[in-house]
């Protein structure tokens, strides 16, 4: 006997809502498409088709202002990401685990760089910079941007040490482990998707910002959003839609990556 | 006998682990406390003490404090450009809002479960991408020769010049911060206690009835978060009026830019106004904590 086949597919009485939420998607990709479109368009002047062409990636490849802006962006965020996953991360552990006079004031400013605009902390920290005397080189920008970075950071870490066991780390002291071994051996692994996406996070943030960048990098160091902000400001210009998909699958992939370190963390949490 | 080196021992451990919990916290807060002291405290306080000095230059000795500044604000070119930053800001909170609500709902509540995940985190993924490149894209979509005008000519419609206008400046920042929008209220409806819209249904009440009665006023702490979230990011952005607005859409963040990096250079003026933002993020960051859905910001 066969099973009984399911029932006929219900009619499908499409909302209006359901309609309005498929063009709010068309509206979020389809930006993001045309850049891609016209990146493979060998007219200069993108509102006419002149044919397939892969020109823009090679003039691209060739373009040393855009590829020495590129390795500025990347040193900024690499070192910026490294030292605030580590600041980062003990912010949030310190926080979720001890109470001390002035905490409330110690997380609101933990939640600052969350919340203040970019171009208010972008000036003060231009004036600050100025006022000790500081010359102005990509280690400014590293500095500034490791103030986000680690708040970022810090906030995803800290919602993972909510939902942990506290007694695990309990145990493994009255076992006979020291502080340390404690915190590498139990803590640590626990928060490592938290602190990895937290990492990606911040990573594409400092890859992304063009204010706190542009008041602290002074003349000599030119950053990936500097360097197309300034091309841009001045109208469309071919090459940049070729950056753009390139940068877009490059997020595309972080995007990926960090989901499914969420995924297997909220896997491994519920085994 | 056999349990003095016991206790002796324990007493120890005790005295070992009250010391680590004296110096562990250090350790831990210690770094980031002081980074966040002398790279975002200590420079806003200068910011402030800067706003308080009329007419500061670099380069200039600086002169007596004084209300000056915050005065000059006060001048109606400066009202105007205050005036457009919050219309800018309120604007594109209301369109997310109008926007954003209904998708939220559909993806929350009407959307098949399996794909409720999926299909929010295709909602904002494109937040992974650049900003200064996703407001980029809209240049090519709304310049002169762009995509919008040759698609308006197709249909025979007359072409519209929105770029370098307030148009744009609104599409651009809703194009951006829809997605928090999206996310928040999201959060919110996935809580929604749905026995009561049956109920809602079983006694009678229309669609439209239960929606205002009950989904509405239910989700109203996730309005609220998302709301005060999108106005406070669109208040302060500054690359969306700056490649989409033109020369005609001034706001407070281009005002600032241009006072610390641009020609005029008063640094004094540039300070009151980033003090002003600071202060309007402010008001809305407590009524925020006061009306808002915090479980759902926090996402």
């Amino acid at each position: 006997m066969t099973s009984p086949l399911p029932s006929a597919a219900p009619k499908i009485r499409v909302s209006w809502q359901a309609i309005l939420t498929g063009l709010m998607y068309g509206f979020m990709y389809i930006p993001i498409l045309i850049l891609g479109f016209y990146s493979f368009n060998a007219s200069r002047f993108s509102a006419t088709w002149g044919g397939f062409s892969l020109r823009w990636y090679y003039s691209l490849l060739n373009d040393a202002r855009i590829l020495s802006a590129l390795r500025d962006s990347l040193a900024v965020a690499f070192c910026a990401v490294a030292i605030s996953a580590v600041l980062g991360t003990m912010m949030a552990v310190g926080l979720a685990k001890y109470s001390f006079p002035g905490k409330g004031l110690y997380r609101g400013i933990s939640y600052l760089p969350l919340i203040i605009p970019d171009i208010a902390i972008a000036v003060a920290t231009l004036v600050f910079l100025v006022t000790v005397g500081a010359s102005l080189s990509l280690w400014t920008i590293i500095a500034a941007h490791i103030v986000f970075c680690l708040a970022y950071i810090a906030v995803v870490v800290s919602t993972r040490l909510t939902g942990l066991n506290p007694h695990l780390e309990e145990a493994a002291l009255d076992l006979g482990a020291t502080p340390a071994q404690a915190f590498i051996k139990v803590l640590l692994p626990e928060l490592m998707p938290a602190i990895l996406s937290g990492c990606l996070l911040a990573f594409v943030l400092s890859m992304d910002d063009l204010l706190i960048a542009s008041f602290t990098a002074g003349g000599g160091a030119n950053t990936l959003p500097m360097e197309i902000f300034s091309r841009v400001r001045t109208g469309v210009k071919p090459d940049i839609n070729a950056l753009s998909v390139l940068l877009i699958l490059a997020s595309g992939f972080l995007a990926f990556l960090s989901e499914y370190i969420r995924f297997k963390g909220n896997q491994r949490r519920l085994k | 006998m056999a349990t003095t080196p016991l206790a002796e021992s324990s007493a120890a451990s005790g005295w070992q682990r009250r010391l680590a919990n004296l110096i562990q916290p250090i350790v831990l807060l210690l770094p980031s406390g002081l980074w966040l002291t002398l790279l975002l405290v200590a420079p806003t306080l200068l910011i402030l003490e800067l706003s308080l000095i009329p007419g500061f230059r670099l380069g200039q000795p600086a002169g007596s404090y004084g209300l000056g500044n915050y005065l000059e604000v006060f001048q109606p070119v400066y009202l105007q450009v205050i005036g457009r930053s919050l219309g800018f800001a309120v604007g594109t909170t209301i369109v997310c809002l109008l926007l954003g609500f209904p998708v939220a709902y559909w993806i929350a509540i009407k959307a098949p479960k399996h794909w409720r995940n999926l299909l929010l985190v295709g909602f904002v993924l494109p937040l992974w991408t650049s900003s200064l490149l996703r407001a980029y894209a809209w240049i090519t979509i709304l310049r002169p020769s762009g995509l919008l005008n040759t698609v308006l000519e197709l249909f025979g419609l007359p072409g519209q010049s929105w770029l370098n206008r307030s148009p744009a400046v609104l599409i651009g920042l809703t194009y951006s911060f829809l997605p928090y929008m999206v996310l928040i209220l999201y959060a919110s409806l996935e809580k929604l206690d749905r026995r009561l819209l049956e109920a809602a249904a079983d006694l009678g009440a229309t669609p439209q009835q239960s929606f205002w009665k009950i989904t509405v006023p239910q989700t109203l702490p996730g309005i609220a978060a998302g709301g005060l979230l999108v106005f406070i990011a669109s208040l302060g952005d500054f690359v969306v009026p700056e490649l989409l607005g033109g020369a005609s859409s001034m706001t407070v963040s281009r005002l600032i830019y241009n006072q610390f990096l641009g020609a005029t250079r008063n640094w004094g003026l540039g300070s009151s106004f980033s003090m002003l933002l600071i202060l309007a993020v402010s008001i809305a960051i407590a009524l925020l904590l006061k009306y808002g859905d915090r479980s759902a910001a926090r996402s």
